[in-house]
């Protein structure tokens, strides 16, 4: 369909532009050498760029190396001083920071991001297949449904969820999951159904004829076709769950289970008396497995968020 | 295998690629389909959403196992969304302090809302941040991604460098940034909670220094995908830069340029953790006898109207301020919807 514009627009360009005669050749040099040029600046100018870009993750590596008193005055010094220099005093002291072990965050929020994100997939993508083959009045509905709830904010529901989700006891890591699936499944069954519609049925069909009942055909033809998108869906729930913050924090029992943004958001709260030291030490440590995890997915990654924004 | 059943299949794959697309369409495309089977299908109203042959086989049999693939999902989006949902527009027009004590007072909250000196400044305040991030977010990540897209050394890298910060929450983000603002700040004798100039483009930056390697992925998407002879056609007709700029490059990514610009549109209306995190709304200041917190957007505001303000008016408040906030960003994406479905259909 994209073609088609373009052809058009290409024919008006032609009429606008008349065709010069230019020597091929002399136009090739000329392209060649202008490339170069501007290659290399471009190079330096986004090397700049990139500098600036990591400088504030670099500037939380030198500063939770510092002693407390000097992240504030002294932020963007390197700390080999004397007496700056804390050592792993900050990381010591930060995992017991905050009246709450930062273990136990960390552990919190694998398990909520885990769980989630495994039954998201699984579910959304049976869900999919059935809203997009069955087709009845009740799937269009719930299909529809969907959609919509991908354009209502959290704040809209988040008091009616938050007392929902006490009532039903799901204020557990373990029990979260059912939440996250409940509000995260806009995004998922919209991209699955997208998929599965790309799919010839002919496949399905011929399993069907050679004996496969549809929890066969599913799980063994179409299961596997899905992979792609389960990785896009995968890595866009990873990422959101990980880092959500006001969810966990209004359905979960703050006392006995914080995850690592709730974590940080603590120590915020305290700010000023707080040891500055010690917090950059636990946001190193929160920012650590995520790069670890972006610079291994991050073909996977990249590719699942372009296919999110283009469906959102 | 019949001599309709061939060319079905024939036909099948064209019908497939156009009604993914849009809806409308799908009539000129039944139309074709009708004319290039020798026996038409009937042409249910069923067939144009999904595309499914009524013929489907499997269709009965899935039927009998709904409680397997439907039900687990429809039962937590029923507590997950559905129920709050209703239960929500119900309670913005009640007076409450817990769910359980609800008494209908119609439309008085929403009278309220109105006289609510310190919600109508956020939404001012939301609307110009949603605004000037908007600007700033694509015009950078448009720029980065033309460059990007130059055939440069190491463009693999600057884009793995650039996309970085989207990985890190926005809880961790603020606290990162205000440490960095408070270094730079502090020679100066303030700080960010201090000063709501600095509280504004504190939060331009740390929001554009996280957006701009989104849009610039869906910008590079766009631009890689401008078919290679038509930059060239437009070279040798004698195109400078700015011409081919203009006149091939930017309307050719209009579709990525749409979507980004509304995906930062409705990021900056519906900013909550950057915000908190990085000044939670201070400095505060009194007009008239009320307090305003002068760095508070409207997703914060709704917050601390519900969990920070002790009025027995305050929740019922804050729900329907939820509500006209729902309104809000779903208008912004309906605009949205609709404008990239008409681009669709024209092309």
């Amino acid at each position: 369909m994209a073609k088609k514009t373009n052809d058009m627009e290409f024919s008006e360009a032609k009429k606008v532009i008349t065709v010069h005669d230019i020597d091929p050749n002399i136009l090739k040099d000329a392209q060649k050498k202008s490339k170069k040029k501007k290659g290399l600046a471009l190079t330096i100018i986004l090397s700049i760029i990139s500098v600036v870009y990591v400088f504030p993750v670099a500037a939380v590596l030198v500063n939770s190396f510092k002693n407390n008193t000097y992240v504030k005055t002294d932020t963007f010094a390197l700390p080999f001083n004397d007496g700056m220099w804390a050592g792993f005093s900050n990381f010591e002291k930060g995992m017991t920071f905050g009246n709450y072990p930062f273990i136990n965050s960390v552990i919190n929020s694998l398990i909520i991001t885990l769980i989630s994100t495994a039954l998201i997939v699984f579910c959304t993508s049976m869900a999919a297949w059935y809203i997009a083959r069955v087709n009845s009045i009740f799937c269009k509905i719930i299909y529809y449904l969907c959609v919509f709830s991908m354009v209502v904010p959290f704040q809209m529901v988040m008091y009616t969820l938050s007392k929902t989700a006490d009532t039903l006891k799901l204020n557990t890591p373990w029990t979260i999951p059912i939440v996250y699936l409940g509000f995260g499944a806009g995004l998922a069954i919209f991209m699955f159904v997208g998929f599965v519609k790309s799919i010839p049925i002919e496949i399905e069909e011929a399993a069907a004829i050679d004996g496969c009942g549809p929890v066969r055909t599913f799980f063994q033809v179409v299961f596997p076709m899905l992979r792609p998108t389960m990785i896009s869906v995968g890595i866009l729930e990873i990422m959101w769950i990980w880092n959500d913050y006001l969810l966990p924090y209004l359905v979960l029992d703050i006392n006995e289970y914080r995850t690592i943004p709730i974590h940080i958001q603590y120590l915020k709260g305290s700010y000023g008396t707080v040891d500055l030291g010690a917090s950059m030490a636990l946001i190193l440590l929160s920012i650590i497995p995520v790069i670890v995890f972006y610079l291994i997915c991050q073909k996977y990654i990249i590719k699942g968020v372009a296919a999110g924004a283009v469906k959102g | 295998m019949t001599n309709d059943d061939l060319n079905k299949k024939t036909a099948e794959p064209e019908v497939k690629k156009d009604a993914g697309s849009s809806t409308v369409s799908s009539a000129d495309i039944s139309k074709q389909f009708v004319k290039s089977t020798a026996a038409p299908p009937p042409l249910t109203k069923k067939r144009r959403l999904f595309n499914t042959g009524s013929t489907y086989t499997l269709r009965k049999p899935l039927r009998k196992w709904f409680w397997l693939f439907l039900l687990p999902v429809t039962a937590a989006f029923v507590i997950g969304f559905v129920w709050p949902f209703i239960q929500g527009i119900y309670l913005s027009f009640c007076k409450f302090r817990l769910t359980s004590d609800a008494t209908f007072v119609g439309f008085d909250n929403y009278a309220r809302i109105f006289g609510d000196q310190a919600f109508m400044r956020s939404f001012w305040y939301t609307a110009v941040f949603a605004v000037v991030s908007l600007v700033i977010i694509n015009v950078l990540a448009f720029a980065v991604a033309l460059a990007l897209t130059q055939s440069i050394r190491g463009s693999n890298i600057f884009r793995t460098v650039f996309f970085m910060p989207n990985l890190i929450g926005g809880i961790v983000l603020g606290y990162l940034w205000s440490m960095i603002f408070d270094g730079i700040l502090s020679h100066f004798g303030t700080s960010i909670l201090q000063d709501s100039t600095w509280g504004f483009w504190g939060l331009i930056i740390v929001v554009s220094w996280q957006q701009i390697g989104y849009m610039m992925i869906i910008y590079i998407a766009g631009l890689n995908a401008i078919p290679e002879d038509m930059l060239e056609a437009a070279k040798i007709d004698g195109a400078n830069y700015f011409q081919t700029l203009f006149k091939v490059t930017i309307p050719n990514v209009m579709p990525s340029i749409t979507i980004c610009m509304f995906l930062s549109l409705t990021n900056g209306f519906k900013l909550f953790d950057q915000n908190i995190a990085l000044t939670g709304g201070q400095p505060i200041t009194v007009e008239n006898g009320i307090a305003i917190k002068e760095t508070e957007l409207l997703a914060l505001n709704i917050y601390n109207t519900f969990y920070n303000n002790q009025s027995e008016f305050a929740r019922g408040m804050a729900q329907s301020k939820a509500v006209l906030f729902f309104i809000l960003v779903a208008v912004i994406g309906l605009v949205q919807l609709g404008i990239t479905r008409k681009k669709e259909v024209q092309q």
